[in-house]
């Protein structure tokens, strides 16, 4: 047989670490599950604490469990086409995460062409119209409910001062890998934190957005399906871009020890590609939720 | 398909195994993690069962006997999730941990940490859901398709369990597809083409893109019932400008692919199994390829078919009616192929081979139905009937279970190393095959006469069927621990099995011996 030029592929020895991250998730979702079950009831439980008890040994796990690929790495024992496993596994990730926000942005339309027409009387539906909710208007943002809610629509002044925020930090990222790539370290870290900055910024903008809405415009989680889909989308959005700056931040980190080389540099490049994919769901969230 | 010119494995020297619990729960080895998931599956499977027996004890007879309504509308909810997320999923998951690398040529998973992270989380998603049915008020209650507001206005307490478990199965089963996705694009060994890929390969990368595009779907509905159901929102709540068929749109978009996979990663197992005993190549292997592709992309496009009773327009019930029928069609050319595989073979009958052609008759009768419940206007008539349980029954337990259980018959000699008992093999097939009939043909009847389903009482005029599926469904039940004791017994000895039990059998995963080595294809092999 012919193996020149055949490297093997690295399979781990045991590790403990997945069995943690079960227990870790275990606690998270049982706590989780727990304490909205007890905040329904306007009780106090023990579940807050089960999920902050799941999140940190999740903290602990994810240390252990990527000192022992960093180390695997830099040992040099993974080969390109293990490299190719990693880049192929995280764009199968991010397919999954464009789906989760596919169901939340067909919702957004099915509400808004839909669901909330019909209950004005459109399509087949002129009796629900006429004795369900005679005083129903059916307009987006819909800022009457049929049952009454009333609320106020967010404008788009500060949400597009965002989008250029975090579209800036899309190219300063992009210069960072370039960076790299060309071995320029001071570029690549410089850059690395300015995109960092950037994406800051932008959750701090989000939330003084959310104190905007609740405190100014009775815009609230609850206040209608305008209300449900405008924080839906854009506070999963916030949470990603949050999970996004963490793994930026933990690969500022591994740059200013030294890592990644221009050749090889799979954490980087998913932290990258993690951002990107973060910044293209902004734009289009900003597009359906705000200015259309 | 493929044939090896050289199978090198001198693994004999290196094949240590580490010993004790840490092997299992430690592991990073794709048979141990095989086995783990197909042990999980195989003890769900008997939960979920009792569980159904719980069923088919209150409807023995008409009227309120045994469980009260509550608790039985618990048992058909936990039943569903537990066959279809604790059981089926699983079991294929496990079938392809086994087989996909050694079918390849690959020396395990691509990503071994990750896939055991993605089978632990599953034991404890089931734990999270069972202790949600000892809380105050009780567990899930709403049928596993928990449409709003059965699971929203009117569940009880416990919802928010049920939610996060959900999410857990949910990342349990991305990891495990990502993995499976990128075995197969990845460490195909040198010379294994596309086109000479195994078809249980073949059929399980498509479930595996199928569940990386609808179980974040699934993620994104039970969000909203949780939002819904604890922070005021309105998404399935017509006062607040939601609308509740919004969530029956959302759930079955992923509903409905998620009903191929699990049947696709079957039709990769039948088509591996008759072949073998056929002692014929596959008819029309590339299209069979092109089929699942075709089933996978139609799934996409068929998921309000279990909707034409909401009062959707009338265009949109015609568009559903049609791409539903059309699946009929890639679904016909598999089962043409089976047939015409099978056409003047030297056939002969093992326990493997029985469940197959059970399979191929029994499912294309479930097919059937199906097609009959996508007639919108006969829909109308069958919406939420027994002929519906008959239906999806058909196709999930003598379709999807009765693929499994031949896998299971057909590789046990490669896994454990050791032939099965083949006399217990057969009385378990017989006692299978007159069973589930006696227990889901019936059931066809009882729908076509109006007997509503997840009701545990019934009108008189249904008691005698009832009884007779009742009888049906204790004896599957019992005819699986004839099962349970051929696995046991073929794990702990009998005949030894050599490499290829199968005269007719081809493939990667034979020209190693029985039991597999701990590792195999440490060094790919050249596949000619």
């Amino acid at each position: 047989m012919n193996n020149e030029g055949y490297q093997k592929y690295y399979v781990p020895d045991q590790s403990p670490w997945p069995l943690v991250g079960a227990i870790a998730l275990f606690f998270i979702a049982l706590g989780a599950g727990f304490f909205v079950i007890d905040m329904s009831k306007d009780q106090s439980g023990w579940g807050g604490y089960m999920f902050l008890l799941g999140v940190a040994i999740l903290f602990v796990m994810l240390y252990g469990w990527f000192k022992n690929v960093v180390d695997e790495s830099m040992a040099g024992l993974y080969s390109p086409q293990m490299d190719r496993s990693f880049k192929q596994g995280m764009s199968w990730f991010i397919v999954s995460e464009i789906m989760f926000f596919a169901a939340l942005i067909g919702a957004l339309f099915y509400a808004r062409f839909i669901a909330v027409p019909w209950l004005g009387g459109a399509s087949n539906n002129e009796m629900t119209g006429a004795i369900l909710w005679p005083n129903f208007e059916a307009v987006w943002p819909l800022l009457t409910t049929p049952g009454g809610t009333e609320t106020q629509a967010m404008g788009w002044g500060l949400p597009l001062i965002n989008t250029m925020i975090l579209v800036t930090s899309s190219v300063t990222l992009h210069f960072a890998h370039t960076g790299l790539e060309q071995n320029k370290r001071s570029q690549l870290t410089g850059m690395l934190l300015l995109t960092l900055i950037l994406g800051v910024i932008f959750l701090g903008l989000q939330g003084y957005e959310y104190v905007l809405a609740y405190r100014d415009l009775g815009l609230r989680l609850d206040s209608g399906i305008y209300g449900n889909t405008f924080f839906i989308l854009t506070g999963f959005h916030g949470m990603h871009v949050f999970l996004g700056a963490l793994i930026l931040f933990f690969v500022l980190l591994r740059v200013l020890k030294g890592h990644f080389t221009p050749e090889k540099h799979f954490a980087f490049q998913a932290g990258a590609w993690y951002w990107h994919f973060v910044d293209v769901v902004w734009i289009i969230v900003f597009c359906l939720v705000y200015v259309f | 398909m493929s044939t090896v010119t050289t199978a090198d494995h001198h693994d004999e020297h290196h094949d240590h195994k580490p010993t004790g619990i840490k092997r299992w729960l430690f592991t990073t080895n794709h048979k141990d993690i095989g086995s783990l998931y197909l042990i999980f599956a195989l003890a769900m499977f008997f939960l979920g069962g009792a569980m159904a027996m719980v069923i088919r004890l209150e409807l023995f007879q008409p009227g309120l006997q045994f469980v009260d309504p509550q608790f039985f509308n618990q048992m058909t909810t936990m039943h569903g999730l537990i066959m279809v997320f604790g059981a089926v999923m699983p079991a294929f998951t496990g079938l392809a941990n086994w087989m996909i690398p050694m079918m390849i040529g690959a020396p395990d998973m691509a990503l071994p940490r990750m896939n055991n992270w993605s089978f632990w989380i599953l034991p404890f998603a089931f734990l999270i859901l069972i202790i949600s049915m000892f809380l105050p008020g009780g567990g899930p209650d709403f049928g596993w398709t928990f449409y709003a507001p059965l699971s929203t206005t009117y569940s009880n307490d416990s919802t928010a369990l049920f939610v996060f478990a959900v999410h857990i199965m949910g990342i349990s089963s991305i990891m495990g597809a990502i993995n499976v996705i990128v075995t197969i694009v990845n460490m195909r060994a040198p010379g294994m083409t596309w086109m000479k890929l195994p078809l249980f390969v073949w059929t399980w990368l498509i479930t595996a893109f199928l569940l990386i595009m609808v179980m974040p779907v699934l993620a994104g509905v039970v969000t909203m019932v949780l939002t819904d159901k604890y922070f005021a929102t309105s998404f399935f709540d017509a006062a607040g400008g939601g609308d509740p068929v919004l969530f029956q749109h959302i759930f079955w978009f992923f509903g409905h692919p998620e009903v191929y996979i699990m049947i696709l990663p079957a039709f990769g197992i039948v088509s591996a199994i008759v072949p073998t005993f056929a002692r014929k190549k596959l008819f029309g292997y590339a299209s069979m390829v092109y089929a699942t592709a075709s089933i996978a992309i139609l799934s996409f496009l068929v998921w309000a078919h279990h909707m034409f009773t909401t009062g959707m327009p009338v265009f949109a019930t015609l568009f559903f009616m049609y791409t539903t029928m059309l699946i009929a069609v890639p679904t016909g050319v598999k089962v043409f192929n089976w047939v015409a595989t099978m056409w003047r073979g030297a056939m002969t009958f093992e326990v493997p081979m029985m469940f197959a052609l059970a399979f191929i008759v029994l499912f294309t009768i479930g097919g059937l139905s199906g097609v009959m419940l996508a007639i919108t206007p006969a829909d109308f008539q069958y919406h939420d009937t027994y002929f519906v349980v008959a239906h999806f029954h058909y196709v999930l337990v003598s379709g999807a279970v009765f693929s499994i259980v031949a896998a299971v018959y057909y590789w046990l000699p490669k896994w454990t190393g050791h032939m099965y008992d083949e006399k217990l093999g057969q009385l378990h097939f017989w006692c299978s095959l007159i069973s589930v009939n006696l227990l889901f043909f019936p059931m066809h009847f009882v729908g076509l006469a109006g007997m509503p389903r997840r009701i545990p009482d019934y009108a008189l005029q249904f008691a005698d069927f009832n009884a007779f599926v009742s009888v049906g469904g204790f004896l599957f039940g019992l005819s699986q621990l004839i099962f349970l004791w051929v696995v046991i017994k073929c794990a702990r000895g009998g005949v030894k099995a050599p490499a290829k039990p199968w005269d007719g059998a081809e493939g990667l995963e034979w020209e190693v011996p029985s039991p597999a080595p701990y590792h195999t294809f440490d060094t790919p092999p050249q596949v000619k």
